[in-house]
């Protein structure tokens, strides 16, 4: 009897939780409310299926406990009852399914519009590079590493030349603008992952990942790192500001270029 | 559908019996035993033992988590390790070797009705060099630099750098020998079982009458074997990265500013080797614990499993479809984004044959003679965690869905509901029900109540809670909680809750193994069959069961493992070594 | 595919290795001869098959470290880069098994001798043929993988579905 109980109360306590408790994802930033719909169509379809299992769970041990002189019935199986709840059950994972591959043919395909920002992780910060007036990202080696040239631009590519560098500060997008983001670590895995955005990836030295997103809103958005890194991992906070188009174009005037910054001797004496 | 012919249709003995190893000493009797009985209890006592020691760091780290900045021992590098070796200790040397060294060595030969083991004396090996492995698994706390605080999985390359704990010590190099010596020993354990299921079988133990517990660890066996080594090879690839300076998961890397020897390798392929060992693993866990639940619920609720051929089935679909889903694991881990696509499909295909085994399981319920016995508290507990965690399985196969939720406490809250949780309270449901048969005695009733509610209650107030974390956006693997912007005070207050829970749930484990050895002299005598069962453990001359297991003649199988309040029948059960048919059989064909 | 990429240089493939392929190829066909002979029971040739699948494996095994010691001296380490390390690895591993081979390979040749049952030493001698012919076939398998077969016939099928 009190099992019964208590299997009611478990799913009157976990609805209610859900419904009541402070605690739920931060307002979104970024055009990804796709994904927050998914989870929320997940939650339905899941919380049903829960309070059902659980309740007939109540109701059976309620209704068949033990009683002196009760028999259980005799039934192996049921080949109906069986089929009709694998076709409900498939019907249920497909309405799962299919919102949830839609949304990842959106979340893979980066719109033509999109403007690179690459992201190089490395223990523990973020830096972070720009294209210059060319639109174009320079490639990059992390053979090419050194105290002079963080990032391992390759200083043969001309097409790096103009890009904008930003070593371990904070990172600023306009509002309104898709942004590809290109994701590169110069030693372990990290993972770019801003709560606000919804979106992250993982960061592989040797290989570059990426995913795209069009922030929403003006703020500033804290980086955090989602991929085990060593023991830094928990400090390797970053910060990402979103700009309004003037604000943007006004920082990013005070950037330096990474021709700038390996011909920092050239520059000083010119001036 | 139905069959007719006499359930008594016993076919005649093919092979003579096998010869049988007969100890000769107290020491080849008791340590160095060949009788899989034994071995059972070694493999298990050595599990619990280990497991204690994965009990107390969740304490520690969950101290940390609910008191930041409380306890100044547990620097980062300690909390590290203490994830490290909690989640590796919990996943394979408790649940793997319990479930199939334990477990699997005491029921199977029981359950199908021979004497021991094909192989008793490979068997006796698998626990020495298990034993072993766990050796060296602890030894590492005790090397230089402590153990490995790489994560459970082991990514590389931070695995083996020097900004992770161990990785440029002893700790990594301890953590693979181990696991590679666990793998030797579990391969000759896992073939003894499996040649045993198909080979050892008595007299008219057909495969479909075998009872699904068998099922349960003879899938999980094969898959073991076949999942096992690429957990082996990428075992052993690390440590050559690690020792001889290869470079299989080594990329070109710079290291605090300085450039390593390493070029060319790829860090991914150690994450596709991992998972496709990690991903059946999970399942080598469950399908053990699907079995056994089967069997305490249609024991306890005196009536046959419903619908057994699917049950079997299912089984044998969710063994064969879990070597298809390995890379759920990598959604964000930058593979090939269109891998997903194919992934999250296979993910949430395999939701269905196990949808299929929880309606079963309720349905078992439904029209029963339902006594609420501790294994029956368990299984029912079992049920609500296992449905609770499996759909928050569905959250994260479902690829998109996944993106804002992986690497956050709503991973960790999935998989400790899922595969933590729900097994393990499987193999407190099962200890209640085989006590009586391993030692002779019943556990005690009211410590047996207080540990199931404590626990039940305590784990679902741990883990439902910490999935709204993860919601939020807390990341995973985080010993400090601090300076985020997405901890609210609110959420530092949960943690705290969190934490305590966790401390009072740790501690019921501690009475219940009091009841464990208090009952061993002190429990209440409980004669042969204590729950009324049909399986053939419970049908032994002796109990506990003496070296043979049975009596001068092996049992021979008439029927099913279910036959539970079968109409006309004297009694609500019938063994399955109880000739004699009470109308035509239904047992499934 | 990593082979694409610069970091991946394969190494040469020794022509030794043709050669203890084939002395594999005669260890498995004089298992063979040693299975059948042991289903018709002439323990004589059951005794002379064992022998010379044991030597020819042995044979290959020496063979192989020949090969190993061919590609070191001539610059091709371990640790130079994956590709090598993937050779050594693959044929290390096979290698190893092998050695298990020879192992049980011994128990069952000293059984043949020392006059074990009909029934037992059949038994042996068709797990040993059986193990044999699975390596010879895994072998084969990197062999062809190694020398960059498998990435002609990856190309092909490519060629194919595009």
């Amino acid at each position: 009897m009190a099992v019964a109980l208590v299997l009611v109360l478990i799913v009157v306590g976990s609805v209610l939780f859900h419904f009541l408790s402070p605690w739920w994802w931060t307002p979104i930033a970024s055009n990804w409310d796709y994904i927050d719909n998914t989870i929320i169509i997940t939650f339905w379809i899941t919380g049903v299926v829960f309070a059902a299992v659980v309740l007939f769970m109540a109701y059976c041990v309620f209704r068949f406990r033990h009683r002196e002189g009760n028999q259980a019935a005799y039934e192996p199986e049921n080949r109906r009852l069986e089929s009709w709840l694998t076709v409900v059950t498939a019907v249920g994972v497909t309405a799962l399914l299919v919102p949830g591959l839609f949304v990842w043919s959106r979340f893979v395909n980066v719109p033509s519009d999109a403007t690179e920002v690459e992201v190089v992780g490395q223990q523990w910060q973020w830096s972070f590079r720009l294209p210059g007036k060319d639109g174009k990202l320079g490639t990059s080696d992390t053979r090419d590493v050194n105290a002079e040239n963080p990032l391992g631009v390759i200083a043969a590519d001309a097409n790096g030349q103009d890009d904008v560098v930003v070593e371990a500060a904070d990172l600023h997008l306009p509002v309104g603008k898709p942004v590809k983001m290109l994701l590169r670590s110069i030693d372990v895995l990290h993972d770019f992952y801003v709560p606000e955005f919804r979106a992250k990836m993982d960061m592989i030295p040797g290989s570059v990942t990426y995913f795209w997103f069009t922030p929403t809103k003006t703020g500033t958005f804290q980086v955090l790192c989602a991929e085990l890194c060593g023991q830094g991992h928990p400090m390797m906070h970053g910060v990402v500001m979103v700009d309004t188009q003037e604000d943007y174009l006004a920082w990013l005037g005070q950037q330096q270029t990474f021709a700038q910054l390996s011909a920092p001797q050239q520059m000083g004496s010119a001036e | 559908m139905v069959d007719i012919t006499p359930a008594d249709a016993v076919p005649p003995a093919e092979v003579a019996e096998m010869e049988l190893y007969h100890p000769h000493s107290w020491w080849t009797k008791y340590v160095f035993s060949q009788d899989a009985k034994v071995i059972a209890i070694q493999y298990s006592a050595t599990a619990t033992a280990i497991g204690m020691v994965a009990l107390v760091l969740s304490w520690l780290m969950r101290l940390q988590l609910g008191f930041p900045g409380t306890f100044d021992f547990i620097t980062p590098e300690a909390y590290y390790q203490f994830i490290t070796m909690h989640g590796m200790i919990m996943v394979i040397y408790l649940l793997t070797a319990l479930f199939l060294g334990g477990f699997g060595n005491y029921l199977i030969p029981l359950m199908v009705g021979a004497r021991d083991m094909v192989f008793p004396y490979v068997n006796m090996l698998s626990y020495w060099i298990y034993l072993l492995a766990v050796l060296v698994l602890v030894s590492s706390f005790f090397a230089p630099g402590g153990p490995t605080g790489a994560g459970w999985t082991l990514y590389p390359p931070q695995a083996i750098m020097t900004g992770t704990p161990g990785g440029q010590d002893w700790g990594i190099i301890l953590m693979l020998v181990s696991l590679i010596l666990f793998i030797i020993g579990f391969t000759m354990g896992g073939l003894n079982y499996v040649v045993t299921v198909l080979q050892g079988r008595t007299r008219g133990m057909t495969l479909m009458r075998l009872p699904l517990t068998v099922w349960g660890i003879f899938t999980a066996t094969v898959m073991a074997l076949l999942a096992f080594p690429a957990l082996f090879v990428a075992c052993v690839m690390m440590l050559l990265d690690r020792a001889l300076g290869t470079s299989f998961f080594m990329p070109a890397i710079v290291e605090m500013g300085e450039q390593l020897q390493h070029g060319g390798g790829s860090p991914i392929l150690f994450q596709h080797l991992f998972w496709f060992f990690g991903h059946p693993e999970v399942y080598i866990v469950a399908l053990p614990a699907f079995g056994i639940v089967s069997d305490l619920i249609s024991t306890h609720a005196r009536k046959n499993i419903f619908g057994y051929r699917m049950m079997v089935w299912a089984i044998v679909g969710i063994g064969a479809l879990s070597f298809v889903v390995w890379a759920h694991h990598m959604y964000v881990s930058g593979m090939h984004p269109y891998f997903g696509f194919f992934f999250a499909t296979t993910t949430l295909i395999i939701a269905v044959p196990t949808a299929i085994k929880v309606y079963n399981w309720v349905l078992t319920l439904w029209r029963g003679d339902i006594h609420l016995t501790i294994p029956m508290l368990f299984a029912l507990a079992f049920i609500v965690t296992f449905v609770n965690g499996g759909l928050t399985g569905l959250f994260l196969g479902n690829v998109v869905v996944d993106v804002p939720l992986s690497d956050t406490m709503f991973v960790v809250a999935h998989f400790h509901m899922v595969m933590g949780v729900a097994p393990i309270i499987v193999i407190f449901g099962a200890i209640y029900h085989w006590y009586p048969k391993v030692t002779g005695r019943m556990l005690n009733e009211t410590l047996g109540r207080f540990h199931f509610w404590v626990t039940f209650l305590g784990a679902y107030l741990i883990f439902f809670p910490m999935h709204y974390l993860g919601l939020m956006g807390v990341p995973r693997r985080y010993n400090e909680l601090t300076d985020m912007t997405v901890m609210t005070e609110s959420a530092h207050h949960l943690n705290s809750f969190i934490s305590i829970m966790a401390f009072i749930v740790g501690f019921a484990q501690i009475v219940f193994l009091f009841n464990l050895i208090w009952s061993i002299r002190h429990g209440r005598e409980a004669g042969g069959n204590p729950w009324r069962a049909t399986t053939l453990e419970w049908q032994t001359a002796e109990t506990p069961p003496g070296h043979g297991n049975f009596g001068k003649d092996l049992p021979i199988v008439y029927r099913w493992a279910y036959d539970y309040s079968v109409p006309g029948a004297k009694e609500d059960f019938i063994p399955q070594n109880v000739p004699g048919s009470f109308g035509p059989s239904r047992e499934p064909a | 595919m990593r082979m694409a990429l610069s970091d991946w240089q394969p190494l040469p493939i020794p022509p030794l290795l043709w050669l203890n392929t084939g002395v594999l190829v005669l260890s498995s066909i004089a298992m063979q001869c040693a299975s059948l002979a042991a289903r018709k029971g002439q323990v004589d040739m059951v005794r002379l098959g064992l022998a010379s699948a044991g030597l020819t494996a042995l044979a290959f095994l020496v063979g192989q470290l020949m090969a190993w010691r061919e590609l070191s001296a001539d610059g091709y380490f371990l640790a130079s880069n994956p590709a090598n390390s993937f050779f050594y690895l693959l044929t290390g591993m096979h290698g190893l098994h092998i050695l298990g081979g020879l192992v049980g390979l011994g128990r069952t040749t000293v059984g043949a001798w020392n006059g074990a049952r009909p029934q037992r030493l059949r038994l042996s001698v068709e797990l040993c043929a059986m193990y044999w012919h699975f390596l010879l076939f895994v072998w084969l398998a990197i062999f062809a993988l190694l020398a960059g077969w498998a990435s002609t016939l990856i190309d092909i099928c490519r060629g194919l579905l595009t």
